[in-house]
């Protein structure tokens, strides 16, 4: 139970969120290809960053604590995972609150 | 260069990614400030979770704080940490969400998938207007013919 600690982390934070899909109609998931648009770069830039910090040493990922399969040989699935969930969270919540308050972000329809 | 100035450096890049290249401009919109107060507050929560339990391990040299030596968990408060994170996380946390939210409006404004808009919450009873600018209800209830169909 212990290697499913992020594991476990990361399912509360893409449930945790999700639900506003439903909840406030934030039809991200909907808008599925703008969605891979918009997680393509982060993802490959901060993976790439995770990935130097580990080999360089700024930080460590406790291999007990996670499932044990690593990436390129060091890095935890988790943290691709991560850079996947933790940006699809953020603007889910964006539209959540877009949704409730109506205030505009730039993207509407020009009238 | 140390996390400390690579995250600093991230912030920096992506503050200016937003403003002057995407020109996305989220970080002078009010909902992108209440969006991320949203997320932060869950990073504190869930990455605390993990930087207490020692999931996550700093070295000394790359950030402000240090790791304190012992099983013990880090400061909750103090050497640079914030509910248990290095204070750096913050920061790299930030840049992550800003740059995932520019481009994702930064796409809706080339028209890709700019509709259907998001909202209104069910609780609301119908009416799709995003920028509605007040009122809780729409005064055109059981609207018909919108080109998605609702499930």
């Amino acid at each position: 139970m212990e290697r499913l600690t992020y594991l476990g982390v990361l399912a509360f934070i893409f449930f945790g969120s999700a639900w506003l899909e439903i909840a406030l109609r934030t039809r991200v998931f909907r808008r599925w290809k703008r969605l891979l648009l918009a997680l393509s770069v982060p993802v490959v830039v901060f993976v790439i960053w995770d990935i130097w910090a580990i080999a360089t040493g700024h930080w460590a990922i406790d291999p007990d604590r996670t499932l044990g399969v690593q990436l390129f040989g060091l890095l935890p699935i988790e943290e691709l995972i991560f850079f996947l969930v933790v940006p699809l969270a953020s603007i889910l919540s964006l539209e959540a609150v877009r949704s409730v308050k109506g205030w505009p972000l730039g993207d509407e329809a020009p009238k | 260069m140390t996390y400390t100035q690579i995250g600093i450096l991230f912030v920096v890049t992506v503050v200016v990614l937003d403003l002057f290249v995407l020109r996305t401009r989220l970080v002078t919109r009010k909902g992108f400030w209440v969006a991320y107060a949203i997320v932060l507050f869950f990073q504190f929560v869930t990455n605390g979770l993990l930087t207490s339990l020692h999931v996550f391990t700093y070295a000394d040299t790359a950030i402000i704080g240090n790791q304190p030596a012992d099983d013990g968990p880090p400061p909750f408060f103090g050497q640079g940490r914030i509910f248990f994170q290095p204070f750096e996380d913050v920061l790299m946390g930030f840049s992550l969400c800003l740059l995932a939210m520019a481009l994702w409006v930064f796409w809706g404004r080339r028209g890709v998938q700019r509709t259907p808009m998001s909202g209104p919450p069910i609780w609301r009873r119908s009416g799709r207007v995003p920028t509605a600018p007040t009122g809780t209800d729409s005064a055109s209830p059981g609207r018909t013919g919108d080109s998605e169909s609702t499930t």
